[in-house]
């Protein structure tokens, strides 16, 4: 166990010098230039252009431009965007938020997906299945934008539950309706995943024996069945997480958060290399730790899957 | 030119999200026209749409809305403009005298103070200037000054001016001028007399220079800022205005509060100002109809629909003329010939149906243009574009086949981040079925590289162009456009009739003679049509319940110093 945990660290080492390093290649080779749109629609006087591509390295070919970024990298120094910002200051003021926003996300998928799963799947073809069937096929069919903009009108503006937009501090108050509203397409396939492969599983020998065994339902359906049927469920919020991470941009506009994800669409917008490859090797090395983390609960999900 | 910057300012002329903002220090009388509730009373605070500046906060270096309309309310400057008119008023100056439009006499008034305790003398005017110019220092605005005399000296050695701007070929000089340096450090057209009278020597004849000299970066700048090069300054600018920049929190907020030792003419009302960052101005609309945010200066495309701006906000609306100006323009001849005959030009105008387009597409938050300069300003005469700029199919139809026709497909590109797809393609419809020819509406991704396109002469097909006044004058709708090598002339335009009218209007004795010349050179433009005048913008704004006389600028921002908490 210990040497596969090692192993898979040593592994996310090249992983994430490979990624950085494709996606500085891919914002280099973006059309358009950093300066085209800087000075309005008329072109910049060129001691301003010249001045500016110096400090930004744009003189550069890519792969000196690289080496410089993970030299300063390798000090600790993510560089400054365009705006003359720290990427460092960004990221740890982003972050936090948006971790805080993606964990209600996934709290509320969990709870309310889980719960809405089992129930639909012990009680195949009756009322409660069939409600759940059309209210998750419901909230996938909506974009997160509808439900997004409609959360916030009646929850925000018409009946004042929540507020409106959330303040520069993000209480988890505050992101709590963003957070649903961002967890609630995932809520739909964690509830499908869940129903489809507890259904399978309520059929499978190692159940009849349980329930042969004079076990009671609850305990043959908690502990036996739900166990293994959350294989899949568990595979997919773990990468889910690493999705509402990066992936929040429309949640985030409609309500003003200061999150990860709409500072890498900007960055990529004005061409801002630096921010983009900093935000994105986080999101990275999030994804790679989400996914070892999943592996290791195999393990414990179900003892036959074993990592020595 | 304020305003387009990437992200923020994509929307560009259209959605009215960055008008300039060169006022901001206002009268300290209510206004008539837009108070609900005057209870005018000094105090209180409050909160103001706002956006991620792209620079440090350095005049020199701040060319867009979001940093623009920080430091409007922090600086003085040697005139202010009317927040109604937009007309120039003295403001640092006490007055600015010429006898033949290019030696002018600066004298100004005595008892300004930065809000470091130091007093604004003629120096602090001169020493800006020159460094805001100085080639090493790479200032975003410094073409404002190349207007004074001596200008070309202050350039880096290694630019060659003559090999165009050169803005897109990385080779194009040594950033830091290393063993290049400018010939020198002061520009030979500014001297100081004594610590309240300079002196400004242009280069050409210039007859407004006092409605230029209103720009945020003619702001006088401290002795401290030359310590550092404006480096300590671009985070906590020191200025002689109204208000102070108390904090500024990357990413969510800049805290405006009341310059105690205010002397001027134009003092604030309320004691703090809080412009709150907004990715979207979706989420900020929101904000004031919960009364979370007081001033939003461009309501969102959503709200504009079907005017739904004025149920949701009663009485707490306002759509303001302001001086931008939206076109289509050709391709220079270099990048596309096809359109090079004049009388196809004036018939693809002429069909073009304006109001329908902004009545159906733009909700009626535009101006039909008429001609290429923009009511709001001095000098603006209506009708100049006559005919061509009339919706006639029958007509334009005719002259298109006088023409000879076209053969091809027509194309407007236009960025497709900015909200410009709608009426593009319907301006696109219109030509098509008024002329019988193809024409479709291109996409660029977004506008940076559109821009790249234009300013490489790659552009095939007409384009989306627009532009938003530096300041207050027909002269800036006019020069910077379509004069020969111009800096925003996109068509790459010239007319050697057009140039001499510009020098003799900038040389005339007195505004209504320069007026004169400039309508003169702008009727010209009918004959070639160059671009296509489409409309002339609004600004639609909103406030909350919390806050009372609301004043908007013609420049679409609002009068910080007018505004009052109920």
């Amino acid at each position: 166990m210990g040497k596969y945990i090692v192993r898979r660290l040593l592994l996310m080492i090249p992983v994430v010098v490979g990624a950085t390093f494709l996606i500085y290649a891919m914002v280099f080779a973006m059309p358009g230039d950093p300066l085209a749109g800087r000075c309005g629609e008329r072109p910049c006087n060129p001691a301003f252009a010249a001045k500016f591509r110096a400090d930004h390295n744009l003189n550069d070919p890519l792969p000196i431009q690289y080496a410089k970024y993970l030299g300063n990298l390798a000090q600790g120094d993510l560089g400054e965007t365009f705006q003359q910002v720290k990427v460092a200051d960004e990221l740890q003021q982003r972050y936090p938020i948006t971790t805080r926003l993606a964990i209600i996300a996934i709290l509320f998928e969990l709870f309310i997906g889980v719960l809405a799963g089992v129930l639909s799947g012990i009680r195949r073809g009756k009322f409660i299945d069939n409600l759940v069937l059309v209210s998750t096929l419901i909230v996938i069919a909506i974009p997160t934008f509808v439900i997004g903009s409609l959360a916030q009108y009646a929850f925000g503006l018409k009946l004042g539950w929540f507020p409106v937009t959330v303040s520069p501090q993000a209480t988890w108050f505050e992101l709590l309706l963003p957070g649903m509203v961002l967890g609630a397409i995932s809520l739909a396939y964690v509830a499908r995943l869940t129903r489809t492969n507890l259904v399978e599983n309520l059929r499978a020998d190692y159940v009849r024996t349980a329930t042969a065994k004079g076990l009671s339902r609850a305990r043959t359906v908690g502990v036996h069945t739900l166990r293994n049927s959350l294989i899949p469920v568990v595979t997919f919020v773990g990468a889910d997480f690493g999705g509402l991470l990066g992936g929040a941009i429309i949640t985030e506009r409609i309500f003003n958060i200061r999150g990860v994800g709409g500072y890498i669409f900007q960055s990529i917008h004005s061409r801002d290399g630096v921010a983009v490859v900093g935000a994105v090797t986080v999101l990275v090395i999030v994804f790679l730790f989400m996914n070892l983390i999943v592996d290791l609960l195999y393990g414990v999900l179900d003892p036959r899957i074993s990592h020595d | 030119m304020r305003g387009t910057t990437r992200t923020v300012a994509v929307a560009a002329v259209s959605a009215a999200a960055l008008l300039a903002a060169g006022c901001s220090s206002g009268g300290n009388t209510p206004s008539a026209s837009t108070s609900t509730a005057a209870s005018a009373k000094a105090g209180g605070a409050v909160t103001v749409h706002g956006c991620t500046p792209q620079n440090p906060f350095i005049p020199a270096n701040t060319n867009e809305t979001c940093g623009g309309n920080v430091l409007d309310a922090v600086v003085s400057k040697l005139v202010r403009y009317n927040p109604d008119t937009a007309a120039p008023e003295m403001d640092i100056a006490e007055k600015i005298e010429s006898s033949d439009n290019q030696n002018f006499k600066v004298t100004l008034v005595k008892g300004y103070k930065f809000t470091d305790g130091t007093e604004v003398k003629a120096k602090n005017f001169v020493d800006a200037w020159n460094w805001n110019r100085y080639g090493p220092n790479g200032t975003l605005n410094s073409y404002f000054f190349d207007v004074f005399e001596g200008a070309p000296d202050l350039d880096c050695g290694t630019f060659d001016k003559d090999q165009g701007t050169g803005e897109n070929d990385p080779k194009a000089g040594d950033p830091d001028c290393k063993g290049k340096p400018p010939k020198a450090k002061t520009l030979s057209g500014l001297k100081v007399v004594d610590d309240y009278t300079f002196e400004i020597k242009t280069t050409e004849k210039v007859s407004n220079l006092a409605v230029r000299l209103g720009y945020t970066a003619y702001a006088p700048l401290p002795d401290s800022f030359f310590k550092d090069d404006g480096k300590a300054y671009g985070t906590n600018p020191v200025g002689a205005g109204p208000y102070i920049l108390e904090a500024y929190n990357k990413g969510s907020d800049m805290v405006l509060t009341k310059n105690k030792d205010y002397k001027g003419k134009f003092p604030g009302q309320v004691d703090k100002i809080t412009f709150k960052i907004y990715q979207d101005t979706e989420a900020a609309y929101k904000d004031v109809q919960a009364d979370n945010l007081d001033l939003l200066d461009s309501v969102p495309d959503s709200a504009l629909a079907g005017e739904r701006y004025k149920t949701d906000l009663p009485d707490r609306n306002e759509a303001k003329a302001v001086g931008t100006f939206a076109s289509i323009s050709f391709p220079s001849s270099k990048a596309d010939k096809s359109y090079d005959n004049p009388k196809l030009r004036q018939a693809i105008s002429m069909a073009i149906d304006r109001k329908t387009i902004v009545d159906k597409i733009l909700a009626g938050t535009r101006v039909p243009a008429t001609g290429w300069v923009s009511p709001i300003v001095d000098g603006y005469k209506a009708g100049a574009c006559g005919e061509f700029c009339t919706y006639d199919a029958a007509k334009a139809k005719a002259l298109f086949d006088e023409a000879g026709g076209y053969t091809g497909k027509m194309t407007i590109g236009y960025n497709a981040d900015g909200n410009h797809k709608g009426w593009t393609e319907a301006a696109c419809n219109s030509i098509a079925k008024a002329l019988g020819v193809e024409c479709v509406a291109t996409p660029y991704p977004d506008f940076a590289t559109f821009r790249t396109k234009i300013t490489g002469e790659e552009m095939k097909g007409m384009f989306r162009t627009g532009w938003q006044m530096d300041y207050p004058s027909i002269e800036n709708f006019l020069a910077p456009l379509y004069g020969t090598g111009a800096g925003s002339n996109d068509s790459r335009y010239s007319n050697p009739a057009f140039d001499k009218l510009m020098t003799e209007a900038a040389a005339a004795a007195d505004g209504a003679t320069a007026n004169a010349k400039y309508q003169e050179a702008e009727a010209l433009l009918k004959d070639d049509l160059p671009v296509i005048p489409m409309w002339y913008g609004k600004a639609v704004v909103g406030w909350s319940t919390k806050v009372a006389n609301v004043k908007v600028t013609p420049f679409g921002t609002f009068d910080l110093t007018s505004v009052t908490v109920k």
